[in-house]
């Protein structure tokens, strides 16, 4: 089962609390309230008007664990996407690679680490749920496992068809993301990118990395063909030549041989 | 007029005027400051962290060291090319050069290295894809290739040393594994080679479409086998001029023939590939990414390759120079493109590289330089070096 939080941006009232329950929870100081960053892992931007929270997406299938090359990024069983500073040698690949822009560094630092929201993995791998989802009192963001909070995303959709846009955002995108996100307008209105497709970015990767072993395969298997067949045409030139010089060798002994006896006779 | 004839002891004032002192040219003195500034620069990244000392930010989280990194191991593109030529299709004109590609192969990963300790935000940690696996991250794969084509290259070159210290026996020894080690050396490449533009597919949405493809792989590869040959003649001409090595003007000739065959196929597949993707239009839209690329693509491929078709080119001795730099600048200029400019529309911000990180870079691309003058003067890699070496024969 996959966890996954259901932010509303018709219920919203915008108070905030979420923002602040995330700073308390993770110990964040009071810098960078309004764009993530390393002391920032969500946002509450409006756009005309409209609020969407920005966070880490908890994709499905997360193109910043598969990009790591060291497994410092984890997509756990429970759906949130985790960190480990201790194994991360700071590439900033997952940084670049994040369709959403998610992931922050600390640049400051000396022995800097990736931030981000890791959808309070220790509260939901107990059962628990994460800090920004336990008081909102409007029913703005809520949690529960993906397929509910889906469920309850098309139920709200449908029940109020015109005060929503009929599209439940991170349903598909990317391939699927454990954040679902509905409002009144779509979601470019509301400052989601929409161009990162509903195809995992992973498997773009895949595609060119899972076909390598075969082509080098045969290639090196040619390669070690080719070698061979020159090496034996070498090898042959070589025993040829040889031949013709024993051959040559013998004929000469034979002349010799004629000569000496026809000079004894 | 007897005391003069006395032998004079000699003090340590004399000793110390006696110890040779490097000549000084203006090239010599430039390196050196490049070397004195960079580490200046070094101490001071290690010291303050990234965000003190260069302009990466969230935004432009790769930058010019990247750049760098993706030169380096272009550039040793010929390290493969020219050892497999010889070791395994059998083209014995070009043993001669054997030994300077396995050099400036190393070099190139050396510079590789160097750039991505500079770059990581925790480099004592770079140990960790030995034991943490992840074979579906590109960068994991590449790290592999990189140690253990780096292993293979050290032991392609291992007979230059082992024959500089006279050790007979390890050299035959050696010698035993170059067929091997020569295919190894192909097959990594090949792998991480291509990987290094498959590092980019998984940002479809940030690089600039004009070199975004899911085609990357295929030109990294390609693309380095022509900036390998073109740096590999550009290495036998520093040899010639500084140290007055023979300009093995007859292979250089092979190698810009080959090189038309190479820039010709990679030309053909980029302009297909623009075409296929319907983004020809890119090059004419604004921004400062059209003629970035058409300059990479005309100025680099194009240009020099009708230049290396013409037998007069590669007649002269200035025509292969010249050409061949044209060759690396463009190389150059499309791993720029690929690891830092063509971030920028996406990323709406602008990154210049700092001070810090320009004389950084400076540094490692010039002690590359350095290394190569130092080993073609001490070692035996270049072909009038080891025949004088009567001791051990060669093949
Ligand atoms: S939103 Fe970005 S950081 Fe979060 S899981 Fe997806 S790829 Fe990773
Ligand atoms: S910066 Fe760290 S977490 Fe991110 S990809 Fe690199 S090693 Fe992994």
């Amino acid at each position: 089962m996959s966890y996954g939080i259901l932010f509303d941006s018709v219920r919203c009232r915008q108070c905030g609390g979420c923002v602040d329950a995330c700073k308390v929870k993770w110990d964040l100081p009071d810098r960078d309230p309004d764009k993530l960053s390393e002391n920032t892992f969500t946002t509450l931007e409006i756009h005309d008007g409209h609020p969407v929270r920005r966070m880490c997406m908890h994709c499905e299938n997360p193109a910043c664990v598969s990009v790591c090359p060291v497994r410092a990024l984890e997509k756990t069983p429970e759906g949130p996407v985790i960190y480990h500073a201790d194994r991360c040698m700071g590439c900033r690949y997952c940084v670049i690679a994040c369709p959403f822009s998610i992931p922050k560094y600390e640049w400051s630092s000396a022995v800097p680490r990736v931030r981000k929201c890791v959808m309070c993995h220790d509260r939901v791998s107990r059962g628990k749920k994460p800090a920004c989802t336990l008081f909102c009192p409007y029913g703005g963001i809520q949690s529960g496992p993906r397929e509910e909070m889906l469920a309850e995303a098309k139920r709200r959709l449908a029940e109020e068809p015109d005060k929503y846009h009929q599209h439940v955002y991170g349903e598909r995108e990317a391939g699927g993301t454990g954040v679902l996100v509905i409002g009144a307008v779509p979601p470019e209105r509301l400052g989601l990118p929409v161009n990162v497709g509903d195809d995992p970015l992973p498997e773009k990767t895949w595609a060119a990395l899972s076909r390598l072993p075969g082509v080098v395969g045969v290639a090196g298997a040619f390669s070690l063909a080719f070698w061979w067949v020159v090496r034996r045409r070498d090898q042959v030139r070589a025993e040829e030549a040889a031949a013709f010089a024993e051959r040559e060798e013998k004929a000469r002994a034979r002349v010799t041989r004629r000569e000496k006896q026809e000079v004894n006779s | 007029m007897s005391q003069s004839a006395l032998p004079r002891r000699r003090s340590f004032a004399d000793l110390v005027a006696r110890l040779p002192l490097p000549k000084v040219t203006i090239w010599r003195a430039l390196a050196a400051a490049v070397i004195g500034v960079g580490l200046v620069s070094m101490i001071r990244r290690f010291a303050l962290g990234l965000g003190a000392t260069t302009n990466l930010t969230d935004q432009y989280p790769w930058g010019l060291w990247v750049g760098v990194k993706l030169c380096g191991v272009a550039f040793a593109g010929g390290g493969f090319a020219i050892t497999a030529a010889i070791y395994l299709f059998g083209v014995e004109r070009l043993r001669p050069i054997a030994r300077p590609a396995v050099l400036v192969a190393g070099l190139g990963y050396s510079c590789f290295i160097a750039s991505l300790i500079m770059d990581l935000g925790k480099p004592y940690n770079v140990w960790h894809p030995m034991v943490l696996w992840n074979h579906h991250s590109v960068m994991f794969e590449v790290a592999w290739c990189v140690m253990l084509y780096t292993t293979v290259l050290s032991l392609e070159f291992s007979p230059v040393v082992f024959e500089r210290l006279g050790w007979s026996r390890a050299y035959h020894t050696a010698k035993k594994f170059t067929i091997p080690l020569v295919l190894a050396g192909l097959m990594l490449s090949m792998m991480h080679q291509s990987s290094l533009g498959s590092m980019y597919l998984i940002v479809p949405n940030r690089l600039h479409p004009l070199w975004y493809s899911s085609g990357l792989p295929i030109f990294f590869f390609v693309s380095s086998i022509a900036a390998g040959l073109s740096m590999l003649t550009f290495a036998f001409f520093l040899a010639h001029r500084i140290l007055g090595r023979r300009l093995r003007r007859d292979i250089l000739q092979s190698l810009a023939k080959a090189s038309v065959v190479v820039l010709g196929v990679y030309f053909v597949m980029k302009v297909f590939d623009l075409l296929y993707r319907g983004q020809l239009g890119a090059i004419v839209a604004s921004g400062i990414e059209g003629p970035l690329f058409l300059g990479e693509m005309l100025l680099g491929v194009l240009f020099p390759m009708i230049l290396f078709a013409r037998s007069a080119v590669r007649n002269s001795k200035n025509g292969l120079y010249y050409t061949s730099i044209l060759v690396i600048l463009g190389m150059v200029l499309n791993r720029m493109n690929v690891g830092v400019t063509g971030f920028e529309k996406s990323s709406g911000v602008h990154y210049f590289p700092s001070f810090e990180e320009l004389s950084i870079a400076a540094m490692v691309v010039t002690v590359g330089f350095v290394v190569f003058g130092l080993a073609a003067k001490h070692l035996p890699i270049f072909p009038e070096d080891y025949r004088r070496n009567s001791r051990l024969e060669h093949h």
